[in-house]
């Protein structure tokens, strides 16, 4: 057995075993505290009572979808660094999240979601389709020959739709605009079971397929000319990559709002503790999301009950003083 | 040629071959031929297509004319991977994104040998990985990671990492460059005894002239894109060569020791005098 496999297993079990016991913590605490050794005995005999209507209608799906979106986040980090050999790239700075908040605030304005529920994530997917679909007309037009130039259209699509979005803002009634800016700051509450489940079989695909491509993503690390060297078939892994990162990051965003941090923090979080070996730091990284994030969500819920605050502005918080922690303790 | 190659294999023959990377660089009907435990040095000015010729040899830049045969196959009818398992190379300088160990990194020339569904390293990859550690004497250096190795050391493990491929073409792009004498001779010695104890073929990019008699037992002199000479280190570093090529005045000698030419710098107050 190879000594680093064993180390990978270790890893991830421990991982598993700590997300676990977070995910249960956030279903025991709230609003109504709800002891663990009860919460058990609820979900395995399924008793109807108003707790198990708390548990299973608001707080498990909160954290399936805290599940999801923490991983998925993280994962798009971890990708779109290693791709772009760029420490300082996030999920967000190809503009996806401009678009997606563009689309929703668009629906917002015009009203367009009185009628049904699906409509945010609805337009925020096709708000970040748009940014994606941009790219890659740029992209496959030529205009894009090296990577440094891709990242500098994301950014100046992420400053284009960010600007239409602050246009669309100061247009819009007050109310509106409250509504807009609460959209924006994230949430994992998501009312629709079927978009819950969506969500988080998504998330765990991308995380599968970006497992199967980490040895080619180490071997990317080294820069193109070593990689094409090494037999990589450079363009074919970078597009495949990139495309599942923008569709993942599109889909939080639409379901979730924007939620900063998750994905540019933790993939270098893990890095500090794990090392670089992307075999590691890509299941690493989506567990650690995924805990950060139902923690962070915790907080929010918890810190001021019963009012709620926006979990972005959490894990702003939070994350940035314990990683400037533990960048100072190492 | 020397008599006593006429009988080896032609590892790679490069024919009438031209390409171009942007509109300055470009090589225009360039042929050579390497053979088998050979190692032929390229020198030249800079910007004179050295590193160019490299790329082109490996597909990394496309040629636009001419044809080049590996071991009498033309190149183009080998898929990338395999084509890694037979040539390796070393570029000038490799910078690393990210940090990773020494061991991880050579084990990353273990790549093309990687199986489609392949996660982890197998017995082989570990065991080649060693022996390219064992070759390269850094076996210390193990779980050094990358970033902080100085110059030397760097080299030295971007070699292990190239000799993880298995190669039997290898290309260096100026591997002594930035390095003190021991290093150089550390590494052009090892490049030795690959070439005698393994059989391999080495195309080698070098600065340093006389390193280049020394080491290689053919050399090719290049001039903005093409060949001006080509042969044997007494017939290509003769004054009369390099004037032509670099401008610059030299005084040819005679290493004591191995008997080889050697030139020697002068400026031109010198020779006024």
């Amino acid at each position: 057995m190879n000594p680093k496999a064993i180390k990978w297993g270790i890893t991830t079990g421990f991982l598993l075993v700590i997300l676990f016991s977070v995910c249960l913590i956030a279903l025991s605490m709230g609003t109504m505290n709800i002891p663990i050794h009860k919460l058990i005995w609820m979900i395995l005999n399924q008793a109807e009572s108003t707790e198990s209507t708390i548990l299973m209608k608001i707080r498990l799906p909160r954290i399936l979808v805290g599940i999801a979106v923490g991983g998925a986040l993280s994962l798009s980090g971890v990708i779109l660094q290693a791709i772009f050999r760029n420490p300082l790239v996030e999920p967000y700075t190809l503009g996806i999240s401009g678009g997606a908040a563009l689309g929703v605030s668009i629906c917002i304005v015009f009203s367009l979601n009185q009628s049904y529920s699906l409509s945010l994530p609805f337009f925020g997917m096709i708000g970040a389709g748009c940014v994606i679909i941009a790219i890659y007309i740029l992209n496959a037009c030529g205009v894009v020959y090296n990577m440094h130039r891709l990242l500098l259209i994301g950014v100046m699509i992420s400053f284009i739709s960010n600007s239409l979005f602050m246009l669309i803002i100061s247009l819009s009634k007050s109310e509106q605009m409250h509504s807009i800016m609460f959209w924006t700051m994230g949430s994992l509450e998501e009312p629709n079971r079927s978009l819950v489940y969506g969500i988080l079989i998504i998330s765990l695909i991308g995380c599968l397929i970006t497992s199967i491509f980490s040895v080619d993503l180490n071997v990317l690390s080294l820069g193109e000319e070593d990689a094409f060297h090494l037999g990589l078939q450079v363009e074919r892994v970078r597009n495949i990559l990139l495309i599942m990162a923008s569709i993942l990051t599109g889909f939080c965003v639409s379901i979730s709002g924007i939620i900063g941090f998750v994905g540019l923090v933790v993939p270098h979080f893990v890095r500090l503790f794990l090392g670089s070996d992307h075999r590691t730091v890509i299941i690493a990284s989506y567990i650690t999301g995924a805990i950060f994030l139902i923690l962070c969500d915790l907080l929010a819920r918890t810190i001021i009950s019963p009012l709620e605050l926006p979990v972005g502005i959490v894990t702003g918080l939070v994350g940035g003083v314990i990683f400037i922690y533990a960048l100072v303790k190492k | 040629m020397n008599i006593n190659n006429v009988a080896k294999k032609t590892i790679l023959s490069v024919n009438q071959l031209s390409c171009h990377q942007s509109s300055q660089f470009q090589l225009t009907n360039i042929s050579f031929q390497i053979l088998e435990a050979c190692c032929v040095g390229i020198i030249g000015p800079n910007g004179s297509g050295k590193s160019t010729l490299l790329k082109a040899v490996t597909g990394l830049i496309p040629a636009t004319n001419g044809h080049i045969h590996y071991c009498n196959h033309p190149i183009k009818s080998f898929n990338q991977k395999d084509l890694s398992k037979e040539i390796a190379i070393v570029f000038q300088s490799t910078e690393l994104g990210q940090s990773i160990c020494v061991e991880d990194y050579i084990l990353l020339g273990r790549n093309p040998y990687r199986k489609r569904w392949q996660f982890w390293e197998s017995e082989t990859d570990l065991q080649i990985a060693e022996t390219a550690m064992k070759v390269t004497q850094i076996e210390t250096l193990r779980d050094r990671q990358i970033n902080s190795l100085s110059g030397g050391e760097k080299q030295l493990v971007c070699i292990a990492r190239a000799l993880a491929q298995d190669p039997k073409l290898f290309l260096l792009d100026e591997p002594t460059n930035h390095l003190d004498i021991a290093h150089q001779l550390q590494i052009l010695s090892l490049l030795n005894r690959l070439k005698n104890e393994q059989k391999m073929s080495i195309l080698i990019v070098l600065h340093d002239l006389n390193l280049a008699s020394e080491f290689c037992d053919e050399l090719i002199l290049m001039k903005n894109g093409k060949i001006f000479k080509m042969g044997c280190a007494k017939e290509v570093l003769t004054c009369q060569n390099i004037r032509s090529v670099y401008h610059t005045r030299v005084v040819e000698g005679e290493n004591p020791m191995s008997k080889k030419p050697y030139v020697f710098l002068v400026s031109d107050d010198q020779f006024m005098n």
